[in-house]
């Protein structure tokens, strides 16, 4: 594998926010017995895997990572995750909607616009009562959405994996309490502080690799609810749609069905960090129908679990 | 639909200038999320669909003229009830400076979550409402933050369009409060500023409202701000983590550098256990280094096969350990504390228990006056005395952020109970 180092040229905002992100996962991954690291393939969680294998070198990263699979994923974002994992030697657990629903755990939602986004849930909260999770780190920012922003950097999960924004634990400094009882646990977000802007700009002093999709690419596409939907697999045209070939990008990678490109010719870290840095619209805003749903789409999601 | 403002492209850029953490505070309804909004959307850090979810919301909850607020007031029972319930921390950046902004309650119920805010901030922007003026939550707040050692209070007097823009007014409030801060056992300095965070005077830039008022908008204050703490303390490093690869010698000592610098062939001390041992090596982000500076994640290496473990200490200059310290707690939960009550606590990387020695008062908030007390309820500020089950390598805070202060722990619900400023170790 080859040994990742920050670029002596990141800029020292930069440099502090990895610092921090690295107190916190060594924190955490010491303090609580059985944690997870949530992988999904995209830019935030690369950034936060690329770190945590630094955090601990020239050691392992001593807990595994985990993917929680909708089946509705880009191959070349499927593809990626199993190249990234390899290469940073890490153990890979993939958690499965597919087999949540076949197991009668969920049931999916039909018609040509069903998303499989919420089901992601109870396939997460399974998987975590499953292996014993105490502890899960995610990618999550504040700066992505409104009820992003009211988390804690180490956040309180009731043993129904439940959040309670209105109650959450008081945080000073960054002095963690990762005290939690049996069945209980945490999630723990170490690039809470950071942008789109910074995470792309790291990307780039770090050079870490991103699935293709991340970059401008011609594609089918279906515009939908504002959205610019890729054509294929869960996206089905509706009678009297009309699909076309477009020049695009991902500003964020999710699941097909409700992950909407952007039109770009951004097709290098740097073009896309001079398109980020201009941009008008909010990433979620623009690429994620499930946030539009309603106005606090997001802060249910988190209640019942999601990341 | 208001017209957007445009995006200025130096957002890229990364100022020089050391990034500015800011906290609100103030009391209920003074404005503060408003502010927020209005230095986001003055700044135009507001981007299409926030702004167009915002007139939305206001559509919904209130009579349809675009709130601010709303911005960071993003969970739904805040919304509801028109106030903010916990922190939202938003980002932006100016081509001078980028700053990272907690907006805080000023319900006395959420005082808990405007510690958490406050504690890490250099600045404290509290709020006051022109027509109430100070009130006991403006009090309590700025108590809270000067305790927390903020490097300077900004004073916003809020809602001068409703005073007339009248000189006597903000003077009579800017006053009032810059004598209570300085009577605090901490005082920081006041800058005040005369604002309407609704319409944006003297925000990020100077209105014609206030004629008599000659300093800067507050933007400007806070882009100029030179927030840089004291001179160095001496460098120590909390073990978070042994780091050792299977099958290799390789030893190493992880946790974030605190103080001063620390450089291969220093000499070290192991603390509580007091082995000496010269630094042989240092990695950060999986690099070799010469030396580290203060913030810095690191992983040292040293040499004799010393015996360190999680929740020790290294220490560049000799510091002892105690087992007994005092200090300023903001209490957080609504169990009362009392002198013998038990708690978890953290100090660095050092878990324990703690038993309250002694209560020695509480302080009052109005005549600030030490107040004997034999419990300290929700909400309230007292100095204390703890006796903990293992040593712990402590300064006072005024010395050291990062060696004077920790948290203590609830035992039965595990909720973090109470933030303690250190004054004295041993
Ligand atoms: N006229 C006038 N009204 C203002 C001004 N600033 C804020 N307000 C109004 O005061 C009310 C309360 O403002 P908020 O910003 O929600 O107050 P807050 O301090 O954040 O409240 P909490 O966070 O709940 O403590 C709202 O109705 C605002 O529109 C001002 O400068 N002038």
């Amino acid at each position: 594998m080859r040994v990742a180092r920050v670029n002596a040229t990141a800029s020292p905002h930069l440099e502090s926010l990895a610092d921090e992100a690295v107190t916190i996962i060594r924190e955490v991954a010491t303090e609580c017995e059985n944690p997870v690291l949530l992988f999904s393939g995209g830019k935030d969680s690369a950034v936060l895997l690329h770190l945590a294998v630094l955090a601990f070198a020239p050691a392992r990263l001593p807990f595994p990572v985990m993917h929680v699979d909708t089946g509705h994923n880009f191959v070349e974002v499927i593809d990626y995750r199993d190249e990234f994992v390899r290469k940073v030697g890490a153990r890979l657990i993939v958690a499965s909607v597919q087999a949540s629903i076949d197991a009668g755990r969920v049931v999916e939602d039909t018609g040509p616009r069903a998303s499989r986004n919420r089901l992601q849930s109870v396939t997460l909260l399974d998987a975590i009562a499953e292996h014993g999770f105490d502890a899960v780190f995610g990618g999550g920012r504040r700066d992505e959405d409104k009820a992003r922003a009211k988390e804690r950097i180490l956040s309180f999960r009731d043993r129904q994996g439940r959040w309670d924004p209105r109650n959450q634990r008081p945080e000073p400094w960054d002095v963690l309490n990762a005290r939690i009882r049996k069945g209980e646990q945490l999630r723990a977000f170490p690039l809470s502080n950071w942008t789109e802007l910074d995470v792309w700009q790291f990307i780039d002093a770090e050079q870490i690799p991103l699935p293709s999709i991340y970059y401008s690419h011609r594609r089918e596409v279906i515009a939908r609810d504002g959205m610019l939907l890729a054509v294929g697999g869960p996206v089905v045209l509706e009678p009297g749609e009309q699909s076309s070939v477009e020049t695009v990008r991902y500003r964020t990678v999710g699941d097909a069905s409700c992950t909407g490109a952007v039109r770009s010719a951004a097709a290098t870290v740097d073009e896309v960090i001079a398109e980020v840095a201009a941009a008008r619209i909010t990433e979620r805003g623009a690429t994620r129908a499930d946030d539009t749903f309603s106005e606090s789409a997001m802060e249910d999601r988190k209640r019942e679990g999601y990341f | 639909m208001t017209s957007l403002p445009s995006l200025p492209t130096l957002r890229i850029a990364r100022p020089s200038v050391a990034t500015l953490r800011v906290a609100t505070a103030g009391s209920v309804d003074d404005g503060k999320s408003t502010l927020i909004g209005r230095l986001l959307h003055d700044t135009k850090t507001v981007f299409e669909d926030q702004l167009a979810a915002v007139e939305k919301a206001s559509r919904r909850y209130g009579d349809g003229e675009r709130n601010l607020a709303l911005l960071t007031d993003g969970l739904r029972a805040e919304r509801e009830q028109g106030i903010t319930i916990d922190v939202a921390h938003r980002y932006f950046a100016t081509p001078r400076r980028s700053f990272i902004v907690a907006d805080t309650p000023g319900h006395s119920q959420y005082t808990r979550n405007m510690v958490t805010g406050a504690s890490t901030a250099d600045v404290a922007i509290v709020l006051v409402d022109a027509r109430h003026g100070v009130l006991e939550q403006t009090r309590r707040h700025a108590f809270i933050a000067s305790l927390l050692g903020v490097k300077a209070i900004a004073l916003a007097v809020n809602k001068m369009d409703l005073v007339d823009w009248d000189e006597g007014e903000f003077d009579s409030v800017a006053k009032d409060l810059a004598a209570y801060v300085e009577a605090l056992p901490t005082p920081v300095p006041v800058f005040a500023f005369p604002i309407s965070a609704l319409h944006g005077d003297n925000v990020v830039a100077v209105s014609q409202h206030s004629p008599w008022y000659e300093g800067p908008a507050l933007l400007d204050w806070m882009e100029t701000f030179d927030a840089s703490g004291p001179a160095e303390s001496a460098a120590r490093l909390d073990v978070q983590r042994v780091i050792r690869p299977q099958g290799s010698d390789f030893r190493g000592f992880a946790g974030r550098l605190v103080g001063g610098r620390l450089a291969v062939g220093d000499s070290i001390t192991v603390m509580p256990s007091g082995q000496r041992s010269v630094v042989t090596g240092i990695q950060r982000f999986g690099r070799e280094l010469a030396s580290a500076t203060a913030g810095q994640a690191i992983t040292v290496s040293l040499a004799d096969n010393i015996d360190a473990a999680r929740g020790d200490v290294l220490v560049a200059a000799d510091s002892p350990a105690t087992e007994s310290v005092s200090g300023h707690v903001c209490w957080m939960i609504d169990q009362p504390l009392r002198e013998g009550s038990r708690y978890w606590f953290k100090h660095g990387t050092r878990v324990g228990r703690a038993v309250v020695s002694a209560v020695e008062y509480r302080h009052d908030l109005h005549t600030l006056e030490p107040v004997a007390a034999d419990q300290i309820a929700l909400n309230d500020l007292a100095m204390v005395r703890l006796s903990l089950s293992e040593p712990i390598v402590a300064t006072s805070y005024e010395v050291s952020r990062e060696g004077g202060r920790l948290i203590l722990v609830d035992e039965a619900t595990n909720t973090t109970a109470g933030a303690v400023m250190i004054t004295e170790a041993a």
